[in-house]
């Protein structure tokens, strides 16, 4: 199952990558895949931008603008201003994300 | 900045045993059901869980996937033993729902292992890794106030891969010491990937979506769009029930019940039908996912009991497709695959025909009581 194309924030800077796979290991939807030692993003529309790759990323080689894929947090961002969260913490979530 | 935090940390917090817990007798809690005793180690008492679940514990489980109840149901943070752990066992990290942690220790069933759980305030891994509650900071404290240090003598914590994303193995290493190693997706997978020699396959690394996975996440999106319904109802009885000389009960029910049931429908096609049925229905944005099936269960109900009058039926086929879509576009928060990106060009593009066609449909009503109340 894939979500809208063309649209995730993923970069890479080639130079900095070492190789080392970690974003491999951490990417649930196998982005990246290992070519000629270092790691290339192979399947970019697949990426939902949780930030698992970039965080781990000993190096800076990737980077993305984390955040929750939630319509409901992201609402909510708009309405009441702030940064897009989910409601998992109080009874009013509107969404079921969490 | 932790370090300090950590300073002021008293030590009793750092393994949980029974005895740490209270010195005045009378106060003292008494301990859940799922731990079954203690462990000894060179720094005290560690709890020792079961790997059962019991009766109730699996009704709690239900009520976490229908209601307000999940927001409430934790496990103190701190070390825990599973079996009989000793300095050489590995080290599983958890999060503090207690739905997490039951299905983890569900998984780990004649193993010897210590588990590690960080305080996400209630909340699941990927999504507390998400918030960064299930983080770098947190897991560097949690090693250090439970002295893993000196209940283990390798250095490795085996963290959820679905907690990658709050976590940077690189700077656990960095202030602790110890190598994160990135675990299975599923806690089902764990003893496979110990026995592999904590080797994760690309199955076991990979998050997958199936149609039970979008069931059980189908009540929360029941419930909330429901929450709503006792004020859409009244709207709609008031308004069908509307006339010069007053609020006729007879036909606020009569010509209002087509749509207090349609409205019900509506709530299934985008809360229940749309995320079940979801990689069948054509198109990726969930919004016109959640239109086309709403659009479809308006247009059957119009066959069997629609209004017959022409504005009405308008008005029926703007506005219930419309709440399909919109319900819909809320399970973005629940998928493992939408990112904020593609959400945010959905609203972008989404609001204002929301808005546009909720003027239309409001218009259309507008019409039809103006003339059914012959004013036009």
């Amino acid at each position: 199952m894939k979500y809208l194309a063309n649209v995730t924030t993923i970069a890479m800077v080639p130079d900095k990558c070492t190789g080392c796979g970690m974003c491999l290991e951490v990417c649930p939807h196998n982005v990246f895949a290992l070519q000629n030692k270092k790691a290339v993003i192979i399947d970019r529309d697949a990426c939902m931008e949780c930030g698992a790759c970039a965080n781990n990323c000993a190096f800076e080689a990737v980077s993305v603008d984390k955040g929750v894929g939630c319509a409901a947090a992201i609402i909510n961002s708009i309405i009441y201003g702030g940064e897009p969260t989910c409601g998992c913490d109080t009874n009013a979530s509107a969404g079921g994300c969490c | 900045m932790n370090e300090l935090k950590l300073k002021l940390q008293p030590a009793k917090d750092v393994v949980s045993s029974p005895c740490s817990c209270s010195s005045t007798p009378g106060q003292k809690k008494p301990l859940p059901a799922w731990v079954v005793g203690t462990v000894n180690t060179p720094v005290g008492n560690v709890l020792k869980v079961t790997t059962e679940i019991n009766q109730s514990e699996r009704w709690e489980h239900v009520k976490c996937r229908a209601s307000g109840f999940r927001n409430s149901y934790t496990v103190s943070p701190g070390l825990y033993a599973v079996g009989e752990p000793d300095k050489d066992a590995h080290v599983l990290v958890s999060a503090n729902y207690k739905l997490s942690f039951d299905v983890l220790r569900r998984e780990l069933k004649g193993l010897n292992v210590w588990v590690l759980v960080l305080d996400t305030k209630g909340i699941n891994v990927w999504c507390a890794a998400g918030k960064g509650t299930f983080g770098t900071d947190e897991l560097v404290r949690r090693i250090t106030l439970a002295h893993l240090d000196k209940v283990v003598e390798h250095r490795k914590v085996i963290v959820p891969q679905l907690g990658a994303p709050g976590v940077s193995a690189h700077k656990v290493k960095q202030d602790t010491g110890f190598r994160v190693l990135y675990g299975p997706v599923n806690a089902k997978d764990i003893p496979a990937y110990l026995v592999a020699g904590c080797k994760a396959s690309r199955e076991m690394r990979t998050v997958g979506f199936s149609i039970i996975d979008r069931l059980v996440l189908t009540p929360m999106e029941i419930n909330p769009a429901m929450k709503k319904y006792p004020l859409y109802a009244l709207l709609v009885l008031g308004i069908f029930g509307l006339q010069p000389t007053g609020i006729i009960f007879k036909d606020a029910v009569l010509s209002g019940l087509p749509f207090l049931i349609l409205g019900l429908i509506t709530v299934f096609a985008g809360a229940f039908l749309t995320p079940v049925l979801l990689p069948f229905i054509p198109f990726k944005s969930f919004a016109i996912k959640g239109w086309i099936v709403g659009m479809l269960t308006t247009f059957l109900s119009m066959k069997l009991f629609g209004p017959q009058n022409t504005t009405l039926a308008i008005f029926t086929y703007i506005f219930f497709p419309l709440v399909s879509s919109y319900i819909a576009l809320q399970f973005t928060g629940s998928t493992t695959f939408t990112g904020m990106s593609g959400v945010n060009k959905e609203l972008k593009l989404g609001i204002p025909v929301y808005m546009f066609f909720g003027v239309v449909s409001v218009l259309a009503l507008t019409v039809f009581k103006l003339n059914q109340w012959g004013v036009l």
